[in-house]
This record gives structure tokens, C-alpha cells and sequence, in this order.
């Protein structure tokens, strides 16, 4: 049994994110008063809009015990192809949308195959995703970004634009709150539920949680896992359409800095109020860090190229946390 | 002539003794079968002769002179060498034949830079031409056989001027063909002054080869003899110790019509099982450890999938194709690793006992925790889980509460038919009782039960008839009132 002693290790396990948060905010806020002011917050919150989608997407695989590296190239992938419906084909809200959502579910799809059905490890299978669906988009896009009236290959000029309900997603405000901020709070709320209340979020951290155990409980382990991949990339996918709609550009190898991010949130969530385990809830929070420490480092005219070192660096003390914590339990 | 001695050997693992005070020895040229049942202390007992565990007390002593054993290095510089049971642990599958015969050479030359590879070759095929084995020596080890891969772990022992060899059940993965190969190739050893130490659970054999017998029970060493001067029965005797007595009185219940039917289902080990189970009635299925009973119980519960055979049940045929298929059919499985396979360990109690039940509470997919924390509650008062709370994780239960947990799952599924392999294994005396209760209360539920085990007295004391399995195959049906542990171990060990 735990014992009741104190222990610092537990506590800043459960509070340090938070307690990192709060003082990496107050750190920011004295050395620049426009930090803590509610145009800047909300402008953190609607840069990591994006990537909070894509973290719990990661979150989604990693509670079936797999791993998807493949979460940036399909932000790219939607960027570009939600983007050219409107430009290149001048296509209306269906096409727009159902096309991208379709690219992405048929990826998550792949993704489960290889893992689930042929059993390539997961980092390797998705690996190998990463590159594949990087270089379709690239193909695809010719490697232009896509904005309106973008010359053409053939000499003329891009027929269409984004549309004004596209770009409300990721530009407009309901009540001063921005459109991609309220989407995110859903998004958060609608998944934690999911995952909290229901029976198939229960299976799913099952299933993770000892695999063979969930099977021989008569769980249809591989129709978990394989729904998993699924969402994951659903909602990378979701994610690069807000981008395009955030930017009013498909902007090529956009998704490409989001894996880093969106692993270092959902890692970072595991330790959040101790829960041990990829959490949404946890990933928001890890989400919110990450977008703190740019927003700060952005106000300290930090060059953009030191920001992967916090980034790794926060990665790097995320696993170790979460690691040291494992080994502590196992011990136990 | 050259004498192994083991003196006053003690071993505890955690507390728990494994050996208290174990006296054993090999003398030069000679075969000595080491003897006991699963759990007796023979291999904890081995490897601390060869360096793998340190004893807490005793000694060893070689021709009268006290040696120390620290590490497996030390077990070989004194010429002690072991060909294990799992012969992949010990052999490396992308080396060559040669390599792996001259492993050690290679591990400990003081030799720098280059291999001379044609000596190498040479040099085991020569090692392996004076056993009159053929095995190209350029092969890799991964494309040996079996039986191949043990003469290689054979001929890699004796290259070292072994003076002991140990084999741990060495003819368990040989054709009869191959065994008698393998006896050959220990009376050659045997002739050039070389003591052997035998272990195995094929009493015929070890009848035909070894010259003495020492049999343990419970950690202990509890006789020494010349093999000329035993039989099979007073070995056997030895090795289950007191006789039997009924510790847990059996339920008696009305047995009813037929519920499982298995028809020469065959997959992996096993080879073409015949079974039935009745309702009320608890099968048990006896063998000694690799007799292929898990691998049985994972093919009726189609966690491995079958090669041929069929499995009814009440009459009608049912297709698994995996273990959901059993499970909705109304067959489940409390199977042997319970920390890898029957419990989940990061996950409260709470979550563990609704796994199985959740559909039947989770109206439009959300969960009822109302309901399910009182089907928990009542869960672990019937099955006496001792927890704190049923929020508690399960990994912080111990052994027996760990196994209640894993049972528990299932009670309040509908199932008809429930398996237990090696239920009581790890588990504290109380929570064995217990588990014996409760599968006597699931026959008087007119549940059908079987009942893997390689505890004889338990199976004994609980079950109403007894297959014996013997290499993949059911070889006995034993009525309760013909059963007996002598006869029970006689046929698990070969005896026709």
C-alpha cells in the first residue's frame, strides 16, 4: 500500500505542469506588461488551437499503447488539398470539407493496417506514413503553397478563393471569442467525455493498457486500435483544415513542426494532476504550455530557430518524468 | 576420482524459502538424475551450481575442496557447464554453427584482431565429428533444428573440458530417435570420466540412463539412491511425499447433460483432443509443466487458433476465430499469466470487474457508474477481494486478490462453460480455499468447469474426473474414484 508521506517527487509529478505554467506566465508578464493582457491570452490559445487537435489525436494512440508519427504530414496533406477544393476547383462547402476528412480517415486507415493487420511496430509503420503522405501533398501542391490568385502552371491565374465561412473558422469571433479557441474547447470537452464516460473510451484504455489481457477479456482489441489510428488522423486532419482556415493559405509542409508539438503536449499530459495515463485533458493542458513558452520566447525576441530546443528540452522532461514515474511504480 | 559436493544449500527468494539445507552430489563418470516435482527446488538448485542465483547458506566443494560461485564465469572455470531447456536463451540465431560451438573461446580469448575463420571451422567440425554429429558448421543457427541447436549446446558444453554437465530436460523437444542419439552421446561423456547431472520428467528414461537418483520435495533433498535399487513407483511416492489428504471437501453436485464438446482439436502442441464437459461437472486436466494444457485451454477459448478438430457447444458447432467469439458463445478463460494476461494492472478494481460485463450498463455507449460500482462492490464482497476501496489499482493487490480480480470478471457474464489454468498458482493458502468455493459454487450454478492444473492433490480434491496430458496428447481419463496422484503422475510421465 502507499504510504502517506510527503514526497516531492509525487507532488511536483501531479502539480509541476500546471505549477510551470502559472510561473513561466507570472515570469513573462513582469518583464512584459501586454503578456498577461486578454488579447495576448487569447491569441496563446488560438496559436495552439491547432495543434491541441493534432496532440489528442497523438493522445488517441497512445492510449491503445501505439504511437502515430505520421500526425504532421496529414496536416499538411488537408492544408493544401481543403485549400485547392476552393482555389484550383472553386468547389462549395461539401467538397471542401468532405474531401480533406476522407484523405484523412483513408490515412488513419493505412496506418491501422500496417500496424494492426500486418503488425509493423508503430513507430516504423507510421514513419514510413510520414514520408509517404509528406511527399503526396507535395506532389500534389507541386510544392507551391495555395492562396488566391496564385499563377497557375499553365501561365493562367487560380480561379477560386477561400471561402468567407472557411475563413471564419480560423479568423472569426463569437462574443470576442475566437472561432478556433471555442472549436478547441469543444473538441477538448467532446473527447474527454468520450473517453471518460462512454464504453468504447473505456475499451481503448483498455486495450492499452495490457493488450493481450484486453483480448483474452473478449475485447475486440484490433477494432479498437484500428479506430484509434483512425481518429488520430481524423483529427490531424481536422487540424491542417483549420490551418488553412487560420491563414486563409494552404501553406505546403505546414504540419511539419505540429508532430514535435502535438507529442510534446499529449507527454506532457500524462503527468497532469498525476493522471498517469495520455489524457485529454492532460494533453490540452501540455498543449498550453507549449504555446506559453513560444508566445514568451516570441515577446523576448527569441530567434524562431531556438525555439526546438525548449521544445525538445520540454519533451525530453516530459518522458523523463513520465519514465522515472513508471520505473517508481513498478518498483512499488 | 573427482567428487561435485553441495553442502547445507539455502535459498530464499523474497522470504519464502526455495531451499532449506539441500545436500546433493555428482561424482566423476557417473549419471545422476535430479528428481521432483514442479516447484520442488531442482532448479533453483542448479542454478546456483551454475552461478546464476547465490545461495544464502552452504557450500560447495569440489574433491573435498571449498569453492566459491559467483557468477557463471566462475561455474565454468571450475568445468561446470549447463545445456539448458530453452535452448534460444543460449544460443545466438544469426552466428554460424562454429561460432556459437566456440561462443566462450571467442567471449574470453585474449587473442586481439582478426578471426582465423578456417580454423574456426576446423576446429568445430572436428568438435562435432567426434559426437558423430552432421550439422554443416557455415549454417546459421537460426535455420537448426530443434534437436540440432541442443547438440550444439551439447558440443559447446564439452569443448571446455567440462568436468559436470547439467542437462535440463533434455529430451523434452527430441524424437524418441533423438533421444536415444542424446543417451548415447552421455554414456561417450560419461566413459571419459565426465559426472552428469540428469533432469527430467520422463522416469523411463531416467531409469534406462542414470546410475543414481536424488529426488527433491518442498526445497529439500529427500533421498539419494542407487537407481538399481528403486522402482518407478517408490520414485514417484518420493516425489509427491505424505499422502493425500482432502483438505478442501468437494461439493457435491448433480451432473447434468453434456455442454462442451471437443473433437480431435489440434493446433501447435497439441495433438487431437478429445473432450466433453458436463453441466455441474469440473474436468480436471492434469500434466506436468510443457504438457500442452495452456496451449489446449487457449485453443477452446480461441486465443490460439486451431488446425483442424471442432468444439461444440450444446450440440451446435462454434466458430473462434478469437477470444470475443468464445466469449459471446459463453466459454471464458482464467488464464495462467495473471499479470500479463488476466488482469490489468494499471487499472482499478473497479475497472477490471466491469471489463467483461460493461455492454449490459452502457446504454447508448455511456457508461452507468452507479451500476457499475455496485456490481464491483458486490463483486469483491462475494469473492472476499481484500481492498481498501474498489478505486484501488490492481497491481497493488496481492497474488490471491489479483486472482480473484481475474475470476471475477466473469461471474456475472452469463457463461456456461469456465476455464481455469493453473488458478492457484502464486496464491496464498486462504485465496486458494476461496477459489476452490467459488468454483464449486459455479458447478452448483450447473456451470461446466475445466480445471488446468499440474497440482495433482488439488486436482484430486476437486475435480470429478481427470484427463492426463502427455506431449500435446490426452493419454488417461481417470474417474474420481480410481484417481490417484501415483497414477496420475505415472501417466504424466509417459507410463503407457
Amino acid at each position: 500500500m502507499e504510504g502517506k508521506k510527503f514526497s516531492l517527487f509525487d507532488f511536483v509529478y501531479k502539480y509541476g505542469t500546471v505549477a510551470v505554467i502559472v510561473i513561466v506566465m507570472l515570469l513573462f508578464s513582469l518583464t512584459n506588461p501586454y503578456f498577461f493582457t486578454y488579447d495576448n491570452i487569447t491569441d496563446i490559445l488560438r496559436s495552439i488551437s491547432i495543434v491541441t487537435f493534432v496532440a489528442i489525436g497523438v493522445t488517441f494512440s497512445l492510449i491503445v499503447g501505439g504511437f502515430d508519427l505520421s500526425v504532421g504530414s496529414t496536416v499538411s496533406l488537408t492544408t493544401v488539398v481543403s485549400a485547392s477544393m476552393m482555389v484550383w476547383y472553386e468547389q462549395g462547402v461539401v467538397a471542401t470539407f468532405v474531401i480533406p476528412i476522407a484523405l484523412s480517415l483513408l490515412v488513419g486507415l493505412i496506418n491501422a493496417f500496417l500496424v494492426v493487420k500486418i503488425r509493423i511496430p508503430d513507430l516504423l509503420a507510421t514513419l514510413a506514413m510520414l514520408y509517404i503522405v509528406n511527399g503526396i501533398h507535395m506532389t500534389y501542391s507541386k510544392g507551391y503553397s495555395i492562396y488566391a490568385n496564385m499563377p497557375m502552371t499553365d501561365g493562367t491565374t487560380a480561379p477560386g478563393k477561400f471561402q468567407e465561412w472557411f475563413l471564419w473558422l480560423g479568423q472569426g469571433k463569437i462574443l470576442s471569442l475566437p472561432v478556433p479557441v471555442i472549436l478547441t474547447f469543444l473538441l477538448v470537452a467532446i473527447t474527454h467525455i468520450y473517453l471518460t464516460y462512454t464504453r468504447q473510451g473505456r475499451m481503448l484504455y483498455m486495450t492499452g493498457g495490457n493488450l493481450e489481457a484486453a483480448r483474452l477479456s473478449g475485447i475486440p482489441v484490433n477494432r479498437y486500435r484500428t479506430l484509434a489510428y483512425v481518429l488520430s488522423a481524423l483529427f490531424a486532419g481536422l487540424g491542417g483544415m483549420l490551418l488553412a482556415a487560420r491563414i486563409g493559405t494552404g501553406q505546403v509542409s505546414s504540419g511539419g513542426s505540429m508532430l514535435m508539438d502535438a507529442v510534446a503536449a499529449a507527454f506532457v499530459g500524462f503527468s497532469v494532476f498525476g493522471a498517469g495515463k495520455p489524457n485529454v485533458f492532460g494533453t490540452f493542458v501540455g498543449a498550453i504550455l507549449i504555446g506559453v513558452l513560444l508566445n514568451g520566447m516570441t515577446m523576448l525576441n527569441l530567434p524562431y530557430y531556438a525555439y526546438d530546443i525548449i521544445k525538445g528540452t520540454v519533451l525530453a522532461l516530459a518522458l523523463a518524468v513520465t519514465y522515472y514515474q513508471l520505473r517508481r511504480k513498478r518498483k512499488a | 576420482m573427482s567428487t561435485l559436493q553441495m553442502k547445507g544449500i539455502v535459498k530464499q527468494f523474497s522470504g519464502v524459502p526455495a531451499l532449506r539445507s539441500v545436500e546433493f552430489e555428482v561424482k566423476a563418470g557417473e549419471v545422476h538424475a535430479l528428481l521432483g516435482a514442479n516447484g520442488a527446488g531442482k532448479s533453483t538448485l542448479m542454478k546456483i551450481l551454475t552461478g546464476a542465483y547465490q545461495a544464502d547458506g552452504g557450500a560447495i566443494s569440489i574433491d573435498g575442496k571449498e569453492v566459491t560461485i559467483q557468477s557463471p564465469q566462475d561455474a565454468k572455470a571450475l568445468g561446470i557447464q549447463c545445456v539448458y531447456q530453452e535452448v534460444d536463451t543460449a544460443l545466438v540465431p544469426y552466428l554460424s554453427v562454429a561460432e556459437n560451438i566456440l561462443l566462450d573461446q571467442l567471449v574470453s580469448s585474449k587473442k586481439k584482431g582478426f578471426l582465423n575463420w578456417p580454423s574456426l571451422y576446423a576446429e568445430s567440425e572436428k568438435i562435432l565429428r567426434g559426437f558423430g554429429f552432421s550439422i554443416p558448421v557455415k549454417m546459421l543457427v537460426e535455420q537448426c533444428t530443434l534437436s540440432e541447436k541442443q547438440l550444439i549446446l551439447i558440443a559447446r558444453a564439452t569443448v571446455q573440458k567440462a568436468k559436470y554437465v547439467i542437462f535440463d530436460e533434455p529430451t523434452a523437444p527430441l524424437s524418441t530417435k533423438e533421444s536415444e542419439r542424446l543417451f548415447q552421446i552421455i554414456a561417450q561423456l560419461k566413459s571419459t570420466g565426465v559426472g552428469i547431472i540428469y533432469i527430467s520428467h520422463r522416469l523411463p528414461e531416467v531409469f534406462e540412463i542414470c546410475d543414481r537418483i536424488t529426488i527433491m520435495r518442498d526445497g529439500q533433498a529427500v533421498i539419494t539412491t542407487e537407481t538399481a535399487a528403486t522402482s518407478m513407483d517408490e520414485v514417484i511416492s518420493h516425489m509427491l511425499g505424505k499422502s493425500f489428504s482432502e483438505e478442501f471437501p468437494k461439493v457435491e453436485v448433480p451432473i447434468g447433460e453434456t455442454v462442451l464438446e471437443a473433437r480431435a482439436v489440434a493446433g501447435g502442441k497439441v495433438r487431437r483432443a478429445d473432450l466433453h464437459v458436463r453441466e455441474g461437472e469440473i474436468v480436471g486436466v492434469v500434466g506436468l509443466v510443457g504438457a500442452g494444457k495452456t496451449e489446449l485451454a487457449r485453443l477452446l477459448f480461441g486465443a490460439d487458433q486451431k488446425d483442424s478438430g471442432e468444439i461444440r457447444l450444446k450440440g451446435r458447432q462454434v466458430r473462434m476465430t478469437s477470444p470475443k467469439d468464445a466469449v459471446d458463445a459463453g466459454i471464458v478463460l482464467v488464464p495462467e499469466e495473471r499479470r500479463k494476461e488476466g488482469i490489468f494492472v494499471e487499472e482499478s478494481v473497479n475497472n477490471n470487474l466491469s471489463v467483461a460485463t460493461l455492454a449490459s450498463f452502457s446504454p447508448l455507449g455511456f457508461i452507468c457508474k452507479g451500476i457499475e460500482s455496485k456490481q464491483s462492490r458486490d463483486l469483491v464482497q462475494k469473492l472476499g477481494v481484500k481492498t481498501a476501496d474498489i478505486a484501488q489499482l490492481v497491481g497493488h493487490l496481492s497474488g490471491g486478490n489479483q486472482q480473484k480480480v481475474a475470476i471475477g470478471k466473469w461471474l456475472n457474464t452469463d457463461s456456461r462453460i469456465f476455464m481455469f489454468d493453473e488458478p492457484t498458482k502464486g496464491v496464498d493458502i486462504g485465496a486458494k480455499s476461496d477459489i476452490y468455493r467459488l468454483i464449486g459454487k459455479l458447478a452448483e450454478q450447473k456451470k461446466g468447469i475445466l480445471y488446468f492444473s499440474c497440482e495433482f492433490q488439488e486436482v484430486i480434491g476437486i475435480a470429478d474426473r481427470i484427463l492426463v496430458m502427455f506431449e500435446g496428447k490426452i493419454v488417461k481419463e481417470l474417474s474420481r474414484a480410481e484417481a490417484t496422484q501415483e497414477l496420475m503422475m505415472y501417466y504424466a510421465s509417459g507410463g503407457e
